[in-house]
């Protein structure tokens, strides 16, 4: 390999110099695929800007898709519409509720499976897996037969079960990439200095894998209040915030469907910005 | 003291059982069980009224001759928008994962940032988003007619290209994370020795990106494909009755005709098809990669 570079760089030396032609071609290059990686990000916001200005849209019909003009009357007035209220408010608590149960179980899965080795762990793996890869208009159907096999009236606690079921395995993955690589000794190190197996875990596991916890419990939050696929399934007459919003394709969008995405995005950029500020004061004060 | 370490060693060996035997039963019943009850109806006969029907276990394989001569043209139109989507996604995904990975510098975390910040915002509404920007009098479709790049139906909405579209703009995020993960692995010293040994940037990117960007395509390809060749909301929303896909059937068969056998059926020889990709993904590369 190296007889070879310097055979290279000796033909490199002979070889006649065209650096500027090279130099201006690389750019070029450079300067299409920073263009082409632009326009993806454009198209990535593309609908956002639309469903932004549409928050200022003032909708001659019932739906709000063509521009008419522009006002701060759905600003001014978010919660117009309690149905579109109460089913945020819903989406928040079956996403709360669920994450904290799915949070438990997954986290659990994720600790043993880092920690150590042991006979079927990765069949255990290969399992979690399949929640994930599973297509949702599946996983919902199935679930829809078995609730119905049980008799079990579709609402509030078949949604809520839908959705742990879909949150464990993410949140075992993800707490599980976080932790990979930790020094898991030092637990032992704990027990030997003579704490008992909870206080370990309180004290020295849980503030190693806390991060870890933290941003799967963001991820599973998230997907739970976005879920519309399975929860159309298991729903019955329960209408959470995707189920209002589709309700309303069919029927009538008013622009605080907008208004309400809008606000979410922006406190979502705000705790984003917080959780960084924190993290960076946090490592480097 | 010996004692105490064989405790020790001997609880250690049950504990990652007993760790995930909780989530093991939650999901033995609520994602295993399920599928039971979903063949068991695949495999019912229907009787009794259109509104209330009964199901009887009879083995009846005519559920599947009957879904798949009935629903041949969606579930191979799904197949071929899923893939199509796939493509356009890794071709969309990779320029701009390669700038974020090698170019970015110091605003890698913030152009990391605004790759995720559009999906904070409800998948249904960004879809909806969608058919206002592709409607027939906005501005897409004027300036694709006046450059006369329309498709020959005269508009966008409610062609394929428009549930295309939405399949790669819904997804594409699963793309974009993957190939970044594994492109951010590269040792831009690689890239180096590849220039300096006088390779071209076309050879370089065949030769040593793509290669060990290719556990990230992968993965990417596998999660971009799967929830699209499962959805019914893009075709739903922009598409029309004739870019009906799989998923639309399912729904429609289980929650509004409830002709329950013919759709556990469908649904079931979905699953059987993405998991049988799944597990030869998961021999081959194991299940990192995926999340």
């Amino acid at each position: 390999m190296t007889t070879q570079a310097g055979a290279a760089v000796a033909t490199a030396a002979a070889q006649p110099p065209h650096p500027k032609k090279v130099r201006a071609r690389r750019n070029w290059g450079d300067g299409v695929l920073r263009l082409v990686a632009g326009l993806v990000l454009l198209f990535l916001f593309l609908p956002i800007f639309v469903i932004i200005l549409f928050s200022f849209n003032k909708p001659l019909g019932k739906f709000n898709y063509a521009w008419q003009g522009f006002t701060f009357e759905n600003w001014a007035d978010p919660f117009k519409y309690p149905a579109l209220t109460d089913a945020l408010l819903l989406s928040l608590n079956v996403a709360a509720v669920s994450t904290a149960i799915a949070l438990v179980l997954g986290t659990l899965v994720a600790i043993a499976l880092v920690r150590q080795r042991w006979r079927g762990h990765r069949a255990v793996d290969t399992f979690l897996i399949l929640p994930l890869t599973a297509p949702e208009v599946v996983i919902g159907a199935a679930l829809l037969t078995l609730f119905l096999d049980f008799g079990w009236a579709a609402g509030y606690t078949t949604i809520l079960i839908a959705h742990i079921a879909f949150e464990v395995s993410f949140i075992a993955m993800t707490v599980r990439a976080r932790v990979r690589g930790f020094d898991w000794t030092l637990e032992d190190a704990s027990l030997d200095l003579g704490a008992g197996p909870a206080r370990t875990f309180f004290r020295v596991t849980l503030p190693l894998i806390v991060p870890g916890i933290v941003a799967a419990a963001m991820l599973s939050f998230a997907l739970s209040l976005d879920d519309f696929i399975i929860t159309y399934f298991v729903s019955g007459s329960t209408v959470t915030y995707p189920l209002y919003v589709n309700a309303a394709v069919k029927a009538a969008v008013p622009p605080q469907i907008n208004v309400l995405a809008t606000a979410i995005l922006g406190v979502s950029l705000l705790l984003l910005a917080v959780g960084t500020l924190w993290r960076r004061k946090r490592f480097e004060g | 003291m010996a004692e105490v370490a064989a405790s020790s060693r001997q609880r250690s060996k049950i504990a990652p059982y007993l760790m995930v035997l909780p989530a093991l039963v939650y999901l033995g019943v609520f994602f295993v069980v399920p599928f039971f009850t979903l063949a068991r109806t695949s495999l019912s006969e229907t009787s009794g009224s259109v509104f209330l029907p009964t199901l009887t276990f009879a083995w009846d394989f005519g559920n599947y001759t009957q879904a798949f001569s009935e629903y041949r043209e969606p579930i191979l139109r799904s197949f071929g928008y899923a893939f199509v989507a796939t493509v356009l996604c890794l071709l969309m995904a990779f320029p701009l994962a390669y700038v974020i990975a090698f170019k970015a510098g110091r605003y890698k975390n913030l152009i990391l940032g605004l790759v995720i910040l559009p999906f904070f915002v409800t998948f249904l509404i960004r879809t909806l988003a969608w058919k206002t920007i592709l409607a027939d009098e906005g501005w897409v479709v004027s300036a694709l007619g006046t450059v006369g790049l329309l498709p020959e139906e005269g508009r966008l909405l409610s062609t394929s290209w428009a549930v295309i579209g939405g399949l790669t703009y819904n997804w594409i995020i699963f793309m974009i994370l993957p190939l970044y993960v594994s492109l951010e692995k590269i040792d831009p010293r690689l890239l180096e020795a590849s220039k300096d040994l006088y390779s071209s940037a076309t050879r370089s990117f065949r030769k040593v990106i793509l290669p060990l960007a290719m556990p990230g395509v992968l993965a990417g390809s596998m999660l971009v494909f799967i929830p699209s060749v499962g959805d019914f909301i893009n075709a739903d929303y922009l598409g029309s009755t004739q870019t009906t896909m799989i998923g639309n059937v399912i729904q429609k068969q289980f929650l509004v005709v409830k002709d329950y056998p013919a759709a556990a059926a469908l649904s079931l020889v979905l699953m059987l098809i993405i998991l049988g990709g799944v597990l030869l993904y998961t021999r081959a590369l194991g299940t990192e990669d995926l999340v």
